[in-house]
């Protein structure tokens, strides 16, 4: 799995500078989107406005010079990415909390200081990502527990017509998400070291190498599984996700578009059955098509929230009506699936692409870490990491925006939503950490005389 | 692994490059449409906080937004609701009609006229005003048409409309029975759409505007169409002697069905009568021999450039289209001449004719929206008279004008004479059509008839407690259509 000599010679460097000015940056647009709302609801900045940018600060300060001591050589660009999304998130949470007098964003502060907390604990615990790979199947059991727990009566929840929370006391949370990091994990171990088995054995068939059938047991129980969170959990969007992760990690470890043949088949096997058995995909898809009929009490409201959201992100055209100046609150439940509807109507298109691309940033530089990464755990992992977030802002923008049917995911760092900005801050702790391993400078072989004499090499890292 | 890498971040970066074109297209390119769904309650809402602009007549509000002290911060209101409903319309959290929809865009400043000003507003940072809107409607006049009208009867079923014949300005349009917009205003929104419903399904459907939506046989009065288009054909003038008698058989029947008679009025009874008289008393035999001698085809031709089949209002809407048949046979061809068969005309057409004979027979585009203003009184943009149509020639119209003054002064169109001005006019009374239920009563008249300032057109759906034998055009219509002229020309 060692790169080539280019690489090799090639020293990155820690550029933890240009993190830091970025960082500022990302706390301009948190600070300033949070002010604005201020200005554009009640014509004042908002009282606490040094308090809150303090604490964001804070926040942000922390997490950098914890990235610089443990991380030094880890991605510049996606702790400042992470922390603008945050930022504008709360501030577009705030907006719609002044609408609606709920108290969202004092909640969501919290669970971003959570989210930070676990993420420095994450880079100062795991000092090598390699370490994962001994829980390669404790992970994957940890998954299945999670995915099943909102089945257990009297802890799980049906919220929306989607059984995927849990109540344990007064806190409450998507085990999807957190089940989606250890997939990761348990898929990158897997299939790391059942690769070439997968890889070599097979046979070709119109050009295609197809699978031998014995190696088709991992790919039809992760299909399952999948399947499963549908059926019994009917969340679409989970299941959609899962599945696609483990395809591209499938696809990546054994390098046979084969596989991604096989993966569609299933997919979409998977979906006709889906829409002929289950009514809440039938909905989803007629709403889909045909959303302004199902707009109406009458017609049971059932696409209300997806067609004021278009009617929002239309109003809001190229720039947007403002912060505070629009009415995202007549799209229910704004805060979480729907943030984009607001920030569409809000910041206008504008503000749209500036978001997606911010997205592109993050699933861009997890693939560079995993281009550069020298092992293949470190690789499948980092793929697996930014294929995750690339697939659930796909599934989730693309259903706010009438692209796809709407499925139900939040959107990462922006949505409402505590066990979601946990996840993800730990993730993108993870992609830090392989891109640190990926990007600190070679191990040197050291040839001095005393080393000679040995049998063996001793390999120092810098 | 790296080549399935490059290749993954390839189909990712196409899934965010949809998620881009999307978001262009919902945002820039539908946008449009989008805001102008009707589901669509944020345009109106926005609209409902905003100081929509005044509707103007002669200076006055007759729409106007006044602070509110609840969340909209406006309230629409009428001053002079019931007289100037069918107009104005109104503007409900709803929906709107009139005036309000058909110059939305001016009086809410959406308007690109009003782009410089919502620029201002903009580095002022003021909230934007709408446009202001200055109607062609002549108070006097629509005070005379309404009051005059309503004077018939509390439950009276009819619509007035007056034209200013050299330009199309429309002076007066009434419409009864009506209804009060300031209760579909209402911020109240249970009770707009109490009243609304209430309103929507009165069987006396007061929400019609009966000046352009209603359309309905215009009996006698179209005998000035057929006169036109017997005068243009060049075997007649003023003078001539015309046939007539007391019944006329249509061609192609037989026995009662195919008679026609003139209802009475002996002065149509000899063979032949001078033009003069068949006006006067609306001889039907006379005039159902006209339209037969110019044929289907040329009263087709002369409905039409009179302005029958054709929509030319564009500043009220929905416009109920006036009807002339295409096709007919010798005795439906007979019926027409007296404006029977599928003959149907809005009042707002019939005060056309009248205008256009008195506009030496050019027809104008009759126009409601004079001016329309920024919130700061600049003219932004002023209506133009334009010509709708050349319906028949000078000298036609002034032979016609000679037979309509004639019936004011000796026949049936009496009621409306004035003193020392010569006045044009023709009465109406059409069949309903229906078993049972009374004529419609018609006048359609202009004055001075040597230099015409107004042409009015009144119709009367039906009187309650009137039976058939007092519905008259000339009775009826006559005194209300001459308030309209005297408001006017005095």
């Amino acid at each position: 799995m060692s790169q080539s000599g280019v690489i090799m010679e090639f020293v990155h460097r820690r550029r933890r500078g240009a993190e830091l000015f970025l960082l500022v940056l990302a706390l301009a647009v948190g600070v300033g989107a949070y002010a604005a709302v201020g200005l554009g609801v009640d014509e004042e900045v908002p009282a606490d406005i040094i308090g809150y940018g303090g604490w964001l600060a804070a926040l942000v300060v922390v997490a950098h010079v914890v990235v610089r001591f443990v991380a030094p050589y880890a991605d510049p660009v996606l702790l400042p990415v992470v922390a603008a999304l945050n930022g504008l998130g709360l501030a577009v949470i705030r907006r719609l909390d002044l609408a609606e007098d709920t108290t969202f964003a004092r909640q969501q502060l919290t669970w971003m200081t959570v989210g930070v907390a676990l993420f420095v604990l994450t880079l100062l615990l795991l000092r090598d990502h390699r370490v994962l790979q001994r829980f390669t199947y404790t992970s994957g059991l940890a998954a299945l527990i999670l995915l099943l727990l909102p089945l257990v009566p009297g802890i799980g929840t049906d919220i929306n017509g989607a059984q995927i929370w849990i109540h344990a006391g007064p806190f409450s949370f998507q085990p999807g998400e957190i089940a989606k990091l250890l997939l990761v994990v348990t898929f990158a171990g897997y299939l790391v070291l059942h690769r070439d088995a997968l890889a070599l054995a097979g046979r070709r068939v119109l050009f295609v190498d197809l699978p031998r059938g014995r190696d088709l047991g991992p790919i039809l129980l992760m299909w399952l599984v999948s399947l499963g969170v549908l059926v019994f959990e009917t969340d679409l969007g989970s299941s959609l996700l899962f599945f696609g992760l483990f395809l591209i990690m499938l696809y990546v470890s054994t390098e046979r578009a084969g596989w991604l043949i096989v993966g569609t088949v299933l997919f979409l096997a998977g979906a006709m059955a889906a829409y002929r058995v289950e009514s809440h995909v039938q909905v989803r898809v007629d709403t889909w098509l045909h959303p302004f009929d199902y707009y109406s009490d009458a017609s049971g409201g059932k696409s209300f929230q997806l067609v004021e959201s278009m009617f929002g992100m239309g109003w809001g055209g190229l720039l947007g009506r403002g912060l505070g100046l629009g009415m995202p609150d007549r799209i229910p439940r704004a805060e979480s699936d729907f943030i984009m509807g607001a920030i569409g109507e809000e910041l206008g298109l504008t503000g749209m692409i500036a978001v997606i691309l911010l997205y592109g940033l993050i699933v861009e530089r997890a693939f560079r870490a995993s281009l550069i990464c020298r092992d293949g755990f470190g690789k499948l992992v980092a793929v697996g990491l930014g294929g995750v977030v690339a697939l659930q802002v796909f599934v989730v923008i693309g259903g706010v925006t009438r692209l796809i049917p709407l499925t139900g995911l939040t959107t990462p760092f922006l949505s409402y939503g505590g066990s979601s900005l946990v996840a993800n801050w730990v993730l993108v702790a993870l992609l830090l950490r392989i891109s640190d391993h990926a990007r600190r400078p070679a191990p040197m072989l050291v040839t001095d005389d005393e080393a000679d004499m040995e049998t063996t090499q001793v390999v120092k890292m810098a | 692994m790296n080549k399935p890498i490059r290749t993954i971040s390839i189909f990712c970066m196409l899934l965010f490059i949809a998620l881009m074109v999307n978001a262009t297209y919902l945002q820039y390119w539908q946008s449009d449409a989008l805001d102008k769904n009707p589901l669509n309650r944020r345009i109106i809402q926005e609209a409902f906080s905003r100081e929509r602009g005044a509707i103007l007549v002669d200076g006055k509000p007759v729409a106007v937004s006044n602070e509110s002290d609840d969340e909209y911060k406006w309230q629409r209101t009428y001053p002079l609701p019931y007289k100037y409903a069918p107009v104005t319309g109104w503007f409900s959290y709803y929906s709107q009609t009139g005036v309000e929809q058909s110059q939305n865009d001016v009086l809410s400043g959406d308007d690109s006229r009003l782009f410089v000003t919502r620029l201002v507003d903009l580095v002022n940072g003021n909230q934007t005003k709408g446009g202001r809107v200055s109607l062609t409607i002549d108070p006097d006049a629509q005070n005379a048409a309404f009051d005059g009208l309503s004077a018939l009867g509390p439950d009276v079923q009819g619509a007035v409309v007056a034209l200013e014949p050299t330009t199309g300005k429309i002076l007066a349009m009434v419409s009864l029975p009506t209804y009060d917009p300031n209760k579909l205003a209402s911020h109240d929104f249970s009770s707009v759409s109490q009243t609304y419903d209430q309103l929507n399904e009165d069987p006396a459907k007061p929400l019609l505007n009966r000046a352009i939506q209603t359309t309905l046989p215009p009996g006698s009065t179209f005998k000035l169409v057929t006169a036109a288009a017997a005068i243009e054909s060049g075997n007649w003038d003023a003078s001539s002697q015309v046939p007539a008698g007391a019944t006329y058989q249509l061609p192609e029947t037989r026995g009662d069905t195919g008679l026609i008679d003139n209802e009475g009025r002996y002065q149509c009874d000899p063979k032949r009568i001078s033009f003069e008289t068949a006006m006067e008393w609306s001889c039907n035999t006379t005039f159902a021999q006209l339209a037969i001698e110019v044929g289907a085809e040329g009263m087709y031709h002369q409905a039409e450039a009179f302005g029958f089949n054709d929509h030319y209002l564009d500043d009220l809407g929905p416009q109920a289209e006036s009807a002339f048949p295409a096709g007919t046979n010798k005795p439906q061809t007979g019926q027409t001449g007296f404006g029977q068969f599928d003959v149907r005309a809005t009042p707002l057409q019939m005060a056309m004719v009248a205008a256009g004979i008195a506009n030496g027979g050019t027809v104008m585009k009759p126009y409601l929206v004079d001016e329309v203003q920024s919130a700061d009184l600049q003219t932004l943009d002023k209506t133009e008279p334009s010509e709708l149509s050349r319906a028949v020639s000078p000298t036609t119209a002034n032979e016609l004008t000679k037979l309509m003054v004639a019936t004011v002064n000796e026949g049936t169109a009496s009621p409306a004479a004035m003193d020392g001005i010569e006045v044009a006019g023709k009465t109406g009374t059409a069949q309903s059509g229906v078993e049972g239920k009374p004529p419609y009563a018609w006048f359609v008249s202009f004055a001075p008839a040597d230099d015409p300032q107004v042409a009015v057109a009144v119709m009367i759906e039906s009187v309650p407690g009137k039976d058939t034998s007092e519905i008259a055009g000339g009775a009826l219509g006559g005194p209300i259509a001459k308030a309209v002229m005297e408001a006017v020309i005095r």
